[in-house]
């Protein structure tokens, strides 16, 4: 495991304020999830499930054939389609455009996939000023952070904090009711919104038959990002297209009710292409990035391409016992909880944090509420395997190796195996009830001190279930 | 179907739990079942599994396949092994046509001990006593990959004298997960501090469970706190009396 990934875990399991804020904030989103999936509030979930499921699949399966009919269907719309492989190619792109255009400010609304090409940051290197419009995004753009959650980005945060940051950044007298913070930054952001040359959205849909970016959102602020400013430039990973406009009756109907608990969000829009003549309002250009960024890598994997089902509902995120505890910036990459575990590695190499795939009990609850029904603890396992085929390639962590090899010998040999099961326990401590809190320190080394670390250890029975059943 | 069953009391109940297993033959051979353990067994390989040394893991498993090839049921104390035999052994051999046959075969034969008194014995009340307040904890396993829920429950609805009392949340993990205890033993930790939350809340003397990993956990947590609450598992509580 990496300093840094250990310290983050460190950090935040050591720090009780927020660890309350971030077991209220998912268990809160967790609870409405739970309410409106009900067997009496939702009787087809489970079948909606699996529709979504299958709809994925296949689209994945299908991927470059859906890909082409959605950029022959922008196109038909006057829009355009841009493929970019990485992070510099998509901030290559705005800022040829910007140059091209003249503009100086951007306005963003909420996505994942900007944040994980660092947009914000590449545009603003080159002197451009890109405002993020989503209340939450804003309060951490205004912090100099990342995303906590993929839904809930500002999840961490109380309303005290976000007091002290608008009080310090905005110099606004100092505000602790929620309506009256979010009333600062919407003055802040309506200007914003009037003088912004270009707005930038995400995508939680591409339709392939009809060429349409479909948007959904609470705060209207995508909506004015999208509308107001003379070009919108969407950005999303190529895993986002489904194939008919009518298979959002899936999608939408889990997509908001997995990820906040809301039958269906505020503001769902469809977009395509610019505005057309006789049209009220509209952008004038219409550009859809589309982003690999380490996607395609995963296409070959039947197995693990599966990962790329994944609608961004946050659900598995509030689910995690691991999440719930470590939280967003704990994790590695922008993306954090089971869906980060299994992207990141994905996405970036395994080596980025070989540790990831590790970091869960396997307890299988992210994969129980997917709404597209990804099995997570699989590719989680799977990738533990990819993990150790890599150690054993670069000769890294070989005493573990060792051990799990001598491990597999014990264990096909009976003999053997009690032998060294009695041998451990003559030198063990026995006893039988007291539990054991602390060994002499030449055993405690290795998982022995990890577990005392935390817990006691069970005493070690006189006799193995095998001689008691041979005496009986 | 004879009433022969064959135990795999899994090597953690081998060598650290064996009143687990003594247990479950108890209540197994009190309905009438003719119990024996073939001696050659060892470990399911799940610890290797979930560490990602899939070659080991499918030694062991093979060796799993021998040592069971005989036996026409065999009932094991713990959700989590059975789970690996029924739902992962098959992954290990999608390669080997022949041994993925075995593996099928090995699937329909190996039951966790609640659901076997329940689905197969198909008895709910085993005639069991104790005079107890408790909560009832849902492996991760069992409940998800097993889909175990009630059976454990309606046998402790009929264990005289026993109130079962539902701990919030009560599908949480407890933070074992294998290896993940002493990898991430401070985060492991800290979830069975919160599942120990929940137990409290019940005001439960006795945690009961269907897995001795879990319970290794809980009653390790408990007792590091110094808490004055047990843990049993089910068939320690199916064999009081
Ligand atoms: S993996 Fe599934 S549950 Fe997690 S964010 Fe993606 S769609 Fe939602």
């Amino acid at each position: 495991m990496s300093v840094e990934f250990d310290q983050k875990i460190h950090d935040t399991l050591a720090n009780a304020s927020l660890q309350l804020a971030i077991y209220t904030a998912t268990g809160r989103l967790k609870e409405k999830r739970i309410e409106v999936t009900a067997e009496n509030v939702l009787p087809d979930y489970q079948e909606l499930r699996t529709q979504a499921n299958a709809l994925k699949k296949h689209t994945i399966d299908n991927l470059d054939h859906y890909l082409e009919e959605f950029e022959r269907n922008v196109e038909a719309y006057g829009g355009k389609v841009v493929y970019c492989k990485d992070a510099t190619e998509v901030s290559d792109f705005v800022l040829d455009l910007a140059k091209r255009r003249g503009s100086k400010l951007i306005v963003k609304s909420k996505s994942m996939t900007t944040e994980e090409v660092d947009l914000n940051e590449r545009l603003e290197h080159h002197g451009l000023e890109s405002v993020e419009t989503d209340l939450g995004e804003y309060i951490l753009q205004l912090a100099h952070e990342k995303p906590y959650h993929i839904v809930a980005p500002a999840l961490h945060k109380t309303r005290y904090d976000v007091a002290d940051l608008f009080t310090k950044a905005l110099h606004v007298a100092r505000e602790t009711v929620p309506e009256k913070l979010t009333l600062i930054a919407r003055g802040v952001l309506r200007e914003k919104f009037l003088k912004a040359d270009i707005g930038i959205s995400g995508a939680n849909f591409l339709i392939a038959d009809s060429g349409a970016v479909v948007l959904v959102e609470n705060e209207g602020n995508a909506r004015l990002t999208t509308s107001a400013p003379k070009i919108h430039v969407a950005v999303a990973g190529i895993e986002k297209v489904i194939p008919r406009a009518r298979d959002l009756a899936v999608f939408l109907k889990l997509l908001a009710r997995s990820a906040t608990g809301q039958l269906l969000s505020v503001y769902t829009s469809f977009l395509a292409g610019p505005r057309r003549v006789g049209e009220v309002d509209g952008p004038e250009e219409f550009y859809v990035v589309l982003l690999d960024n380490g996607r395609t890598r995963l296409l070959p994997d039947r197995s693990k391409r599966e990962s790329l089902y994944c609608i961004r509902c946050g659900a598995c995120l509030n689910t995690c016992p691991v999440y719930r505890k470590i939280g967003g910036h704990s994790f590695p990459w922008v993306y954090s909880g089971p869906i980060g575990a299994i992207i990141t590695p994905q996405f970036m190499g395994i080596s980025h944090e070989p540790a990831l795939p590790f970091a869960s009990s396997l307890c299988g609850a992210c994969g129980e509420v997917c709404p597209v029904k990804i099995d997570i603890p699989k590719v989680l396992l799977e990738l533990r395997g990819d993990v150790k085929k890599m150690e054993a390639r670069e000769g890294q962590n070989r005493m573990e190796k060792l051990a799990f090899r001598v491990f597999a010998w014990v264990m096909t040999h009976p003999r053997i195996y009690e032998m060294a099961g009695r041998l451990a326990a003559s030198v063990a401590p026995a006893g039988d009830g007291k539990w054991i809190g602390s060994l002499p320190a030449p055993m405690s080394v290795g998982p022995m001190k990890a577990w005392l670390s935390e817990r006691d250890l069970p005493p070690s029975p006189s006799k193995s279930f095998r001689e008691m059943w041979r005496n009986r | 179907m004879g009433n022969q069953v064959s135990l795999f009391v899994t090597c953690m109940v081998d060598q650290l739990f064996p009143k687990v297993g003594m247990a479950m033959a108890d209540v197994l051979e009190r309905l009438g079942y003719r119990v024996d353990f073939p001696e050659g067994q060892t470990c399911c390989g799940q610890p290797a599994f979930n560490s990602g040394y899939r070659a080991e893991a499918r030694t062991v498993a093979r060796h799993f396949l021998k040592t069971f090839e005989a036996s026409e049921r065999i009932v094991v104390p713990s959700g989590s092994c059975t789970a690996m035999v029924t739902h992962h052994f098959a992954e290990l051999f999608q390669k080997e046509p022949e041994t993925l046959a075995l593996v099928h075969a090995m699937e329909k034969k190996v039951y966790e001990f609640a659901t076997f008194l329940t689905e197969v014995a198909g008895v709910e009340d085993v005639g069991a006593r104790m005079e107890d307040v408790v909560t009832f904890h849902d492996g991760c396993h069992g409940l998800r990959e097993l889909g175990i829920k009630s059976a454990p429950r309606r046998l402790l609805a009929h264990v005289k004298g026993l109130e079962l009392r539902e701990m919030v949340p009560a599908e949480e993990c407890c933070g074992f997960g294998g290896t993940f205890a002493v990898k991430f033993a401070e985060l492991s930790g800290a979830m069975a501090r919160t599942k120990i939350e929940a137990i409290l809340g019940t005001g439960a003397n006795t945690v009961v469970s269907l897995d001795p990993s879990c319970l290794m956990q809980i009653q390790g947590a408990l007792s590091r706190a110094g808490l004055n609450v047990r843990t049993m598992h089910l068939a320690e509580v199916l064999a009081s009396r």
